[in-house]
């Protein structure tokens, strides 16, 4: 089948085995490897993207469904000057270690930022809860997202 | 720079969607294999039928053990060489059987589901009580029963113990726990050319490259391995996984790239767990709470197939088992045993954490027998400053310098210990009141992985570590390091230390490693040897690099070696401002020979190996305060503080990451994770739905806090940190709940103090 998947701004149009999950659509089709992939159950989040500006877990929809969506992963947050608030929040705050869940953080924190952009503490714990890190035991993501929500938010 | 908190090298791309994990990387022609795991915990394999499999469009071939018949067996105990595919029986549940190639993943898994495979079952002895019960069969020929190694580390304490006062048995479970590193295991191989060039998940790479071209009678410099950014690792990526020779051999055999990445469903069944300890313990001592003697036999459920690592790992318990306590006599024995359950290695700590349980619930054990604070109990024992080189029972570990009781005292102070305690008869008087608990976990764990000697009997080349550091004509450095970091931040950190030697700023360093074609022969990254080996490699190397640079200078300052200084960018005559030369032109002038002193080699570069005189003993002290709900057993952490000395502190804000993480799978090990079986030996934590690692809201906010007693066993002062926060978190908060339902009679709760677990203890004791 044919989808038309627009991924950080830009329109791609593929043929696709209909059981292709969007993720490896993201990675294999696009080359797009930031996201990634740390499970098979939908428990990690390392795969999570913002699909029409919700965030999503990739392992967990069909490139079919994303068919006619906008998706944004982690190659498209940057923009032109440098890094997002979030992205340069935990570079601040050393809020990723071996990196590997790292996209998938960033971009719910992204889309917990767009909703919440003064979170308390509790509130991003729990706005991150789909997202499991196994290195930095949480403390500094959350730091990170405080210092990206005074500097300038989800942009 | 050494001691300044600057944000990491490492983090642009990694934030960026740029970083290079294994399964991002693709080669022309790339094919993907996938294993057909054992769904039988022991039985006979009666036949494979791949019929179907190898029909379906796309599939290259199925593969079983025999097929690889000709290879070398894996890294193995010797004796109990173990292949790479279950021959003629499985010994566990998702032990690989077959192995599947296809020209894309989701085929190769359609495929490895096609192959149907015959067990005639065998018993299952999935328990160290089934494996060693008299009706028991032996499971890994040629082992003649189950009991894979019995090991006495130092003689008998019987007359100590006799002659103590007072004397308690116990018994502590350290649970099996799984690594369950973000990223799972993977590799790709690629052997289209004369040897195989493989990337993969490894903590060792040159290690790795050793045993590929071992196996494939090669020369090592036609084998090349890269362990790119690797996700996570914890210990559990240093094992030699049947993928790391399977993929090559299949590369070769087809002529085309192939990749292997672990589902995480695979990971939790195939790749090695850790702990899984049982120890049994006596102890002496005196009314004021003083260790006089310890007896301990430690049984150690190492799974199916024996692993050279695992099978031994209780050795580096028993050193420990002393903690940072003056005991006289230390008994320590164990037992290997085999079960039908997947192998167990190192994760996180390998050995150690096991030993710092031990010892820090034994003075809880004893303090709450005598009616003593458990504080109280620590001090009469601790080992003082003054006493540092400190030679314990054991031969060879000598601690190095630290200052134990600081370490309690700060932590006592920041806990407001007094006040907690006086908050906890407060609750325990109010019955709609919460129970408090709290508790201490004084700690030593071994660091800094050499020296030689103890290294070459895990099958490494050597103890040391290497690096070369390289001015660029520029006056900018390259630095080559033998680690393989994966989340340690080893660029930023040993740049810091570059920095310092060679008055070079930070940016214009950059720190290479993980590929044995580029780098010189390295050893790796465990046993938190960053700092305290590779760190002092660097240190080493940096400083002769330094030292020439200031010979050239002098040479083009016309002047005496003595009297040139460092300054800001470059050198100048001592007490002469205007008479300087940069870095830059320095190391441009390297380069020139005409121009250089009779004599002096060309370019600005050395390459130091780094041989430790001793392991490093990173020490500290953590306590955590819990709240336990009496109606449901749910522990809550109310506070964790930590007191760690890692010698020298190169970067506070990444020791800061390393303690927290650290820390966050000791809580997990006391609260949440079990990897476990049931009594046929199937898995019943097999995803992350069933083990529980935990999330943003299952862990504590940290405080954390330092001592700096720098270690004399090397020049850097560095003693490590990545396996500390692991060693001292579970029985930090195992005190504390044990302390909390202490009123009750509670001697004991084994981990994970899960809500039901804690529930029954409650309603057992009342």
């Amino acid at each position: 089948m044919r989808v038309e998947i627009t991924v950080n701004g830009q329109p791609h149009s593929r043929e696709i085995e209909p059981r292709l999950l969007l993720v490896h659509f993201l990675r294999d089709t696009l080359s797009l490897t930031g996201t990634h992939v740390g499970c098979d159950t939908s428990s990690c989040g390392a795969c999570t993207v913002l699909l029409d500006g919700e965030a999503v877990k990739s392992c967990t929809v069909l490139a079919a469904q994303a068919d006619g969506c906008a998706v944004t992963t982690v190659e498209g947050l940057a923009g032109a000057d440098g890094l997002s608030p979030v992205q340069q929040g935990f570079r601040q705050c050393h809020g990723l270690q071996c990196g590997f869940c790292t996209p998938g953080m960033v971009m719910a924190a992204t889309a917990l930022l767009a909703e919440q952009p003064d979170p308390t503490e509790q509130e991003i714990r729990n706005g991150l809860k789909g997202n499991m890190c196994r290195c930095t035991g949480y403390q500094m993501i959350v730091e990170s997202v405080q210092w990206a929500a005074a500097n300038g938010g989800a942009k | 720079m050494i001691g300044s908190a600057v944000p990491r090298k490492e983090d642009a791309a990694l934030l960026t969607g740029r970083g290079t994990f294994v399964d991002d990387i693709h080669r022309p022609g790339l094919l993907h294999m996938v294993y057909v795991h054992s769904t039988q915990a022991h039985a006979l394999i009666t036949g494979i039928d791949a019929e179907e499999a190898r029909s379906l469009p796309g599939v290259l071939g199925v593969w079983t053990a025999r097929d690889f018949a000709g290879l070398p067996p894996r890294p193995s105990v010797p004796g109990l060489e173990r292949g790479y595919l279950a021959g003629d029986k499985v010994h566990y549940v998702g032990e690989p059987v077959a192995v599947v190639v296809a020209a894309d993943r989701y085929t190769a898994a359609d495929a490895a589901r096609a192959v149907r495979v015959s067990y005639e079952p065998l018993p299952v002895m999935a328990t160290v009580e089934a494996a060693l019960a008299p009706d028991a069969v032996p499971i890994f020929a040629p082992l003649p029963g189950n009991l894979a190694l019995e090991q006495p580390v130092t003689p008998d304490v019987a007359d100590d113990l006799a002659a103590a006062p007072h004397r308690l048995r116990a018994r502590l479970v350290n649970q099996r726990c799984a690594g369950a590193p973000l990223e799972p295991y993977g590799v790709l191989a690629d052997w289209t050319g004369p040897g195989p060039t493989v990337w993969a998940t490894v903590q060792a790479p040159h290690r790795v490259r050793a045993e590929i071209a071992e196996r494939f009678g090669l020369a090592r410099h036609l084998v090349r391995v890269i362990a790119p950014d690797v996700g996570g690792a914890f210990g559990v990526k240093s094992s030699f996984m049947p993928e790391l020779f399977l993929a090559p051999e299949l590369s070769r055999r087809l002529g085309r790239p192939v990749k292997y990445v672990e589902t995480r469903g695979e990971h939790m069944v195939h790749t090695y767990h850790g702990r899984d300890q049982v120890q049994d313990i006596e102890v002496g001592f005196d009314a004021e709470g003083r260790l006089l003697a310890l007896d301990v036999t430690i049984t150690v459920n190492i799974g199916g197939v024996p692993d050279p690592v695992g099978i031994g790992l209780a050795t580096l318990t028993s050193y420990m088992l002393g903690g940072c306590y003056k005991i006289p006599k230390i008994a320590a024995r164990y037992r290997s045993v085999v079960t039908n359950t997947t192998p167990t290695a190192s994760y996180r700590g390998a050995g150690r954490p096991e030993a710092s349980f031990l010892i820090e619930r034994v003075v809880d054990l004893v303090a709450r027998e005598l009616g003593r604070d458990p504080a109280d109990v620590r001090k009469v024992n601790l080992i003082q400053p003054q006493e540092m080189p400190y030679q314990t029972p054991f031969e060879g570990i000598v601690y190095d310098e630290a200052d134990y009781p600081a370490a309690l005292d700060l932590l006592l102070s920041e806990l407001d210990y007094a006040g907690l305690r006086e908050e906890q008869a407060r609750r325990l008087a109010d019955p709609a009141a919460p129970l408090l608990g709290v508790g201490l976990s004084t700690f030593v764990e071994m660091g800094g992985f050499g020296p030689t000697p103890l290294f070459e009997q895990f099958g490494y080349l050597g103890g040391w570590e290497s690096a070369n550091v390289r001015l660029q004509p520029d006056g900018s450095v390259i630095v080559l390091v033998g680690t393989a970091p994966h989340g340690q931040g080893h660029q930023t950190a040993l740049a810091q230390i570059v920095a310092d030697q060679l008055n070079v700023p930070f940016d214009d360093i950059s720190v290479l490693y993980g590929d044995t074609a580029v780098v010189q022969e390295g050893t790796g990254t465990m046993g938190s040897r960053g700092m305290p080996v590779a760190g002092n490699a660097v240190h080493q190397a940096a400083a002769e690099v330094a030292a020439k640079a200031r010979a050239i200078a002098a040479h083009m300052l016309e002047a005496d070696a003595d009297d040139v200084v460092p300054i800001g960018d470059g050198f100048q005559v001592k007490g002469v401002p205007e008479v300087t030369v940069t870095l830059a032109e320095v190391a441009e002038r390297s380069f020139k020979p005409h121009l250089l002193p009779e004599g002096t080699a060309l370019g600005l570069e050395n390459t130091a190996y780094f041989e430790p005189k001793n392991l490093s003993y990173p020490s500290g002290a953590h306590g955590c305060v819990v709240e336990i709900d009496r109606d449901t057993g749910r522990v809550s952490i109310l506070r964790y503080v930590c007191v760690d000395d890692c010698g020298t502190v190169i970067n506070p804000l990444t020791a800061r990451g390393q303690i927290h993480g650290g820390v966050a799978q000791g809580i997990a090990q006391a609260l949440m994770e079990k990897v476990a079986f049931d009594a046929d030996g199937r898995p019943l934590t097999a995803s992350l739905e069933d083990y529980l690692v935990p999330g943003p809201l299952d862990l504590p906010p940290y405080e954390t806090h330092h001592i700096e007693t720098k270690s004399s066993f090397n020049p850097l002062g560095a003693k490590g940190l990545g396996e500390a926060g692991a060693t001292a978190a579970p029985q930090a908060v195992v005190n504390a709940v044990v302390d909390a339902l202490a009123h009750l009679g509670v001697r004991d709760v084994e981990m994970p103090c899960t809500p039901e677990r804690v529930w029954k203890v409650m309603h057992d004791a009342s």
